[in-house]
């Protein structure tokens, strides 16, 4: 079993540019993001033996395009929290041997689609079948399906969920990178244009270009790396089904209660032990999960935490300090750049810095709660 | 009849017998003979115990409004705002629809009322289960 901080990220960076970038197809977006993480690790493709991305983009791809010779990949394509999986399946590879230096990349032109491939459903499967003649168009549709049920059960309000976005903008103000950085009130969440109700405009996540690149090794080849260490304390994967519908529980999800808890069990902490959390938010309702699933508040009380301002700058639980995908950025798998701030909380590099954060953690979900990945990072190796 | 350009389904060797079903205005679900507990969607064995001794049966076709959203933006086969809608079906297994012969509007669509299935035709081959209010004392 691989023990706490055996293995460590000792290259990160994102794509030169994230947000609009029309110039760069979604090949080059990964091998821009991959370009800046080898040199921030003073590496080069031929120092690579080990390549994961996720799918339209496979790990054959990018290693040719980079001129890497690897001797383990992974093609791992569970939605935008692949990336929190590429990093599980890494670590557990670099301690069995099967190589020592992996890169993980993404690159996704969502908002300018040069290169993209669109994804609909084939007619033949369950969700070709089962939801699609329903009238779906997308994760906006998809996503907030559960939503109303949660917030009949738990008496959670729409002000409420309004807050998760009113709350992540002021992280996004102290962020230059971020899309959107201009203050708003529940009044503005709750006045912007509906999309799918309960959720409106500013309820749902950008849709941006960018790409993001790690650099994994163990642990004890780290030192010799220019950055500051940042080490994999645990981890967690799991996956439900692709179809929203047919989650068991709609005011929570099974995948998350299944990577969230074994993340923090590997990693040994406590969630009092926790100074830094990322929660993938594609929608505003996600943080609200995810704090409830991943043991931080209890079911129901995610919405008053918030509201609470526990999770605001100067709050105890500094959540989606980057903005989140609701106002930093979406390309589409947002997994990526929620590893990148966590990573760079725990380096001290942060634009929004934590002082003094030592553990955080950082919760993917993939599909519409179809899967799920949760790392913790610290950076003392324990 | 369906307004069209929706997403038609199109039945696998494993689905076929729910599609048949729809178009002779039956609700066919299955049940784990082990359990006793009814699942969907439709798959020859049991997603509880991993057995294939499983039945199809005739569901009631009564259901509750479990949740929904209700889009605003076009959709090829619909007109906004319309909403897409997950119904709990009385036998236990959730099922995505949509509500018709009701205001598509949050007031109109209240979380637990009492619907009931309705087989409307896409074409010659497929017929959507579709939900409407439940008629009085139903």
């Amino acid at each position: 079993m691989l023990k706490p901080g055996e293995i460590a990220v000792v290259g990160a960076a994102e794509s030169t540019k994230i947000g609009v970038v029309p110039e760069m197809s979604q090949i080059m977006l990964h091998a821009d993001a991959a370009l800046n993480a080898m040199q921030d690790a003073g590496l080069k493709p031929g120092d690579i033996d080990g390549v994961a991305c996720v799918g339209p983009m496979m790990p054959q791809q990018i290693a040719h395009y980079l001129g890497i010779t690897p001797k383990w990949v992974d093609g791992t394509g569970v939605g935008g929290c692949s990336f929190m999986l590429h990093v599980r399946h890494a670590a557990a590879a670099i301690h069995a041997g099967y190589c020592s230096t992996v890169l993980i990349t993404h690159g996704e032109s969502g908002r300018s689609r040069i290169n993209a491939t669109p994804r609909p459903p084939e007619p033949e499967s369950l969700n070709g079948q089962f939801e699609a003649p329903f009238g779906p168009m997308g994760p906006p549709t998809l996503f907030p399906i559960p939503v109303l049920r949660y917030m009949k059960t738990y008496g959670v309000t729409h002000e409420d969920l309004a807050m998760v976005s009113v709350v992540q903008r002021e992280w996004a103000a102290k962020n230059p990178r971020a899309m959107y950085r201009d203050p708003i009130t529940v009044e503005d969440v709750l006045n912007s244009r509906m999309i799918a109700y309960p959720f409106r405009i500013l309820q749902c996540c950008l849709v941006t270009d960018g790409g993001g690149a790690l650099i994994l090794t163990s642990a004890d080849r780290a030192k010799d790396f220019p950055t500051r260490p940042v080490y994999i304390l645990g981890t967690g994967e799991s996956v439900e089904t692709t179809m929203v519908s047919q989650m068991q529980d709609f005011t929570s999800s099974r995948a998350f209660r299944v990577a969230g808890p074994t993340a923090i069990q590997a990693a040994g902490i406590r969630h009092s032990d926790v100074d830094h959390l990322m929660i993938y938010d594609a929608f505003a309702h996600l943080p609200l999960y995810g704090l409830e699933d991943l043991g931080f508040c209890r079911p129901g009380e995610a919405a008053a935490f918030i509201r609470e301002g526990n999770t605001r700058p100067g709050g105890k639980l500094p959540l989606n300090t980057n903005g989140g995908g609701l106002s930093y950025t979406h390309t589409g798998m947002y997994g990526m750049f929620a590893l990148q701030e966590s990573v760079r909380q725990m380096r001290g590099t942060a634009p929004a810095q934590v002082p003094g954060a030592k553990i955080s953690v950082c919760h993917g979900v993939g599909g519409m709660f179809s899967a799920s990945g949760t790392i913790v990072f610290g950076n003392e190796r324990p | 009849m369906l307004e069209p350009g929706r997403a038609k389904p199109k039945p696998t060797p494993e689905t076929k017998h729910f599609w048949d079903g729809c178009r002779q205005g039956k609700l066919l679900l299955q049940r784990c003979n082990d359990t006793g507990r009814a699942y969907f969607p439709p798959r020859p064995f049991s997603p509880y115990t991993g057995s294939r001794n499983v039945s199809v049966f005739e569901a009631s076709g009564r259901a509750t409004l479990y949740s929904y959203v209700i889009h605003h933006r076009p959709v090829p086969g619909f007109t906004p705002p319309y909403a897409i809608a997950v119904v709990q079906l009385e036998e236990g297994p959730r099922m995505m629809t949509n509500i018709i012969d009701c205001e598509q509007t949050p007031e109109a669509l209240q979380l637990d009322m009492k619907l009931e299935v309705a087989f409307v035709p896409m074409d010659e081959e497929i017929t959507l289960p579709l939900f409407r209010p439940a008629k009085e004392g139903a």
